[in-house]
């Protein structure tokens, strides 16, 4: 299992185990943390699984794709920093991985 | 509580959910960030826990993604969260006089706030053979499993509309080593829910991967042999053998209960911006509904998984006595072979199209456009153009044809 915190906007935080082989995503959505909504289940398509990856963090989460990285270029709020959490594969390598949530995914 | 204090919000208030898919799913989870912390439950009557549908003709059919993954929430999550499931429930009636509904069991649960969310059925056809084995529809989990053991190397698979879910299958049934052929009424595919350029795309990219098509073509019937469908009978009286055959021509809203309990219905049942029906105690979600879409000056069913998250979360939050969410633009998306199409707005009412991009190379969109307002965009391996598509539908502004038409002028400016 690999301990992620979610906090959302308004500074709540969410402290999940999350399985390997799950998306950040996946782990917020199956554990209801709210701000990530993920209409498209995990396709890449909707860009409203926003999140901010702590710097210290940045290099261990990989690299974006072009479809991330268009789909991010059109999103609110984004940072040199945002991913979309459905593409961020969660290994023991991310055990302790931060991320904090945008005001909003639309 | 009295009349008038209904959507004032009452976190303790008892909810029912009847149905148990995405939109139902959705709502229990949305009550429970919202805050609510009154009774919940949630009447399925499928055996399974909320899950996504949409993987059903896609990896999950590829079997890329297993049961567990399709779940929204684990189990150990409405034990948590205090969401009571009745999954294998049938609900036979609302009483909305006395605020109850229902069982098939003989139960009889009080509400002071219902859901409705019974989403939509696959349309049947009404021709000789349609009972036979291996003669399938796609909506359940249980649908999905049987079209699986049915496809493979070798496996002819015959699909009856050319429709996402038809197009989705083939897709799939291709990558699993099948023959596939699509057979569809119209003289082109997608003919009720893309333009004509999307249509001859697909229908092209299909073509080229080994899917054979019949196009303006009756069905007259599925021939069969000991109980199992072995062929497809057309209006010509030609046949073409098949060892399996999907039927993927629409689907209809389970709207009797409504019906019956006095809620309007018209293709689905006839909700407000806030997914309310004329009852205020009673709100309706998702693939069922027939709802406003204000940016159109229409109501519609709309049929997406952003749809019912969407309704989901107004029902919610009208019951929580939340803000109302921002109202969202209508998308939806559909995934085959390498292909990522993603649709925003509907082409409502639009004039002219402009087509954005290089067809041929599998990389383009199509923008329809009432005048100089952008109504829907059709973008296929193009998100750019979707995001930004959809923002100016959004937004309402004109945008400049020309600019819009140079793909050298990224959408970036053509949205400033």
């Amino acid at each position: 299992m690999a301990k992620i915190t979610y906090i959302e906007h308004d500074g709540t935080d969410h402290v999940i185990d999350v399985k390997p082989g799950l998306t950040v995503m996946e782990g917020a959505v199956k554990n209801n943390v709210p701000g990530i909504d993920a209409d498209c289940g995990g396709a890449c398509a909707c860009a409203t699984c926003h999140v901010y990856v702590d710097d210290a963090w940045i290099s261990k989460t990989g690299e974006k794709s072009a479809m991330e990285e268009s789909m991010l270029d059109f999103a609110e709020n984004v940072e040199p920093n945002s991913r979309l959490s459905c593409q961020i594969k969660v290994s023991d390598a991310l055990d302790g991985l931060v991320v904090r949530l945008p005001e909003s995914q639309h | 509580m009295a009349l008038s204090e209904a959507g004032t919000g009452d976190l303790n208030a008892r909810v029912v959910i009847v149905g148990a898919g995405h939109a139902g799913g959705s709502a229990a989870a949305f009550l429970r960030q919202y805050g609510h912390v009154g009774p919940i439950v949630l009447i399925g009557e499928e055996p399974l826990l909320p899950y996504q549908r949409p993987p059903l003709s896609k990896a999950w059919l590829k079997g890329e993604a297993d049961a567990d993954s399709l779940q929204l929430k684990p189990s150990s999550w409405y034990e948590e969260a205090g969401v009571s499931l009745r999954l294998g429930g049938v609900v036979v009636s609302i009483n909305r006089g006395a605020k109850t509904v229902s069982l098939a069991s003989g139960e009889t649960l009080p509400y002071d706030y219902l859901i409705l969310a019974t989403g939509a059925r696959a349309r049947a056809l009404p021709i000789p053979g349609a009972d036979l084995s291996g003669v399938l529809s796609l909506r359940t989990a249980a649908d999905a499993e049987a079209l699986k053991a049915a496809l493979g190397p070798g496996k002819r698979l015959a699909v009856i509309g050319g429709g996402y879910v038809g197009l989705e299958a083939a897709a799939s049934a291709r990558a699993l080593g099948g023959h596939v052929m699509i057979i569809e009424r119209e003289p082109r595919v997608l003919a009720r829910v893309a333009c004509e350029t999307l249509s001859t795309f697909f229908q092209d990219y299909h073509g080229a991967r080994g899917v054979a098509f019949e196009l303006d073509a009756g069905v007259a019937g599925f021939e069969g042999e000991n109980g199992h469908v072995t062929g497809v009978r057309f209006t010509d009286g030609r046949v073409v053998a098949c060892d399996v055959a999907l039927v993927g021509v629409g689907a209809i809203p389970n709207e009797e209960l409504a019906r019956d309990a006095g809620l309007e219905c018209a293709n689905g049942v006839v909700v407000d911006i806030e997914a309310r029906t004329a009852d205020p105690f009673v709100f309706a979600i998702g693939d069922l509904t027939h709802r406003p879409l204000p940016i159109y000056g229409r109501q519609f069913r709309l049929e997406s998984v952003p749809n019912a998250l969407e309704q989901a979360k107004q029902a919610a939050s009208a019951i929580a006595g939340k803000a109302m969410p921002p109202h969202e633009i209508p998308w939806f998306w559909s995934d085959q072979y390498d292909l990522k199409l993603q649709i925003a707005g509907l082409p409502f009412d639009a004039d002219r199209q402009v087509v954005r991009g290089d067809v041929a190379a599998a990389k383009f969109a199509v923008f329809h456009l009432k005048g100089d307002l952008v109504q829907a965009v059709e973008a296929v391996n193009a998100p750019p153009e979707f995001m930004a598509g959809k923002q100016l539908i959004a937004k309402r502004t004109p945008v400049s044809i020309e600019k819009l038409a140079d793909p050298t002028i990224s959408m970036k400016e053509v949205a400033a």
